[in-house]
């Protein structure tokens, strides 16, 4: 069972608050794809990611990025039983897209990056210790139906 | 494998860095002990508060060492044989902390850098930093 001190939920709420979801959730994935190439092998069907450019410019990475902030949207709303929430995307990442789950860390922490360029020095340390626990809860809630 | 491009644009940010490399390197330090308090661990013997001079010192040292190793990133084992042999025999870090402090350089250069962290750099910047690690961590055993 995670424990959320008031301070935590403050400081993830007031990042969600202020995330323009159609900015940021392309640039995490567009980072993700581009920082650490390989990841790019769950996205064969989306077309031209053959350069950072070409990344950045491909709409269907960036409706995709919005489509992952809306699923980090929920486990937000549901902080005291993310596990549950988030059971069947669990499933369907693990039996149907077959993702490797070493690399939820790695979209995590581009996502971590872009919150941080945009926040600048209100991203202070003690708020990136709760917003990164909070994402490991999430990346951890995602690994827990792969067998 | 960095391409000319990415040293260039290495060697550029690490130097825009020297000047404040207090501050950055004091920064990423204690954005590693918040975010991950294990690493505290392998300094019982500093003190880490925020501010203390301590950890201006120690993150100085490290943005410098970074510097070094960018201006010279195709030597980098025989530039930081003397770091290198100072992890392995002396510090005897687990190495899994070398991703954990790499990955809060990353944070601070994003918030202190803003949109100018492109992620071109940071692809650029992270592969330089796991090449360093790696370097670092070549006598472990």
């Amino acid at each position: 069972m995670v424990v959320w001190t008031d301070q935590e939920r403050a400081y993830i709420q007031d990042i969600f608050s202020k995330l323009n979801y159609e900015d940021a959730g392309p640039k995490a994935l567009q980072r993700t794809l581009i920082v650490y190439p390989w990841t790019q092998r769950y996205f064969t069907s989306f077309g031209n990611l053959y350069n950072a450019e070409a990344i950045m410019s491909n709409s269907k990475v960036a409706a995709h990025g919005v489509v992952v902030l809306h699923g980090l949207d929920r486990a937000m709303k549901n902080m005291d039983d993310i596990k549950k929430t988030y059971a069947e995307l669990s499933v369907l990442h693990s039996e149907k897209l077959h993702v490797d789950p070493d690399n939820f860390r790695l979209l995590a922490d581009c996502l971590t990056i872009v919150i941080a360029a945009t926040m600048g020095t209100s991203f202070t340390a003690e708020v990136q210790a709760a917003w990164q626990k909070f994402l490991a809860v999430v990346v951890s809630a995602l690994c827990r139906q792969y067998h | 494998m960095l391409s000319n491009t990415e040293k260039e644009l290495i060697v550029q940010i690490w130097d825009k860095m020297i000047p404040v490399a207090e501050d950055i390197g004091s920064e990423a330090l204690l954005r590693m002990f918040t975010t991950f308090p294990k690493t505290k661990t392998y300094f019982s013997h500093l003190d880490i508060s925020p501010r203390s001079e301590h950890l201006r010192c120690h993150g100085k040292k490290i943005v410098q060492a970074l510097a070094e190793g960018a201006r010279n990133i195709s030597t980098l084992t025989t530039t930081l044989a003397p770091l290198s042999r100072f992890h392995a025999y002396q510090l005897r870090i687990h190495p899994t902390n070398f991703k954990l402090l790499n990955h809060c350089i990353l944070v601070t250069l994003a918030c202190y850098m803003g949109e100018n962290f492109t992620p071109v750099a940071h692809a650029a910047i992270d592969k330089y930093l796991s090449a360093f690690s790696a370097v670092l961590a070549e006598k472990f055993r």
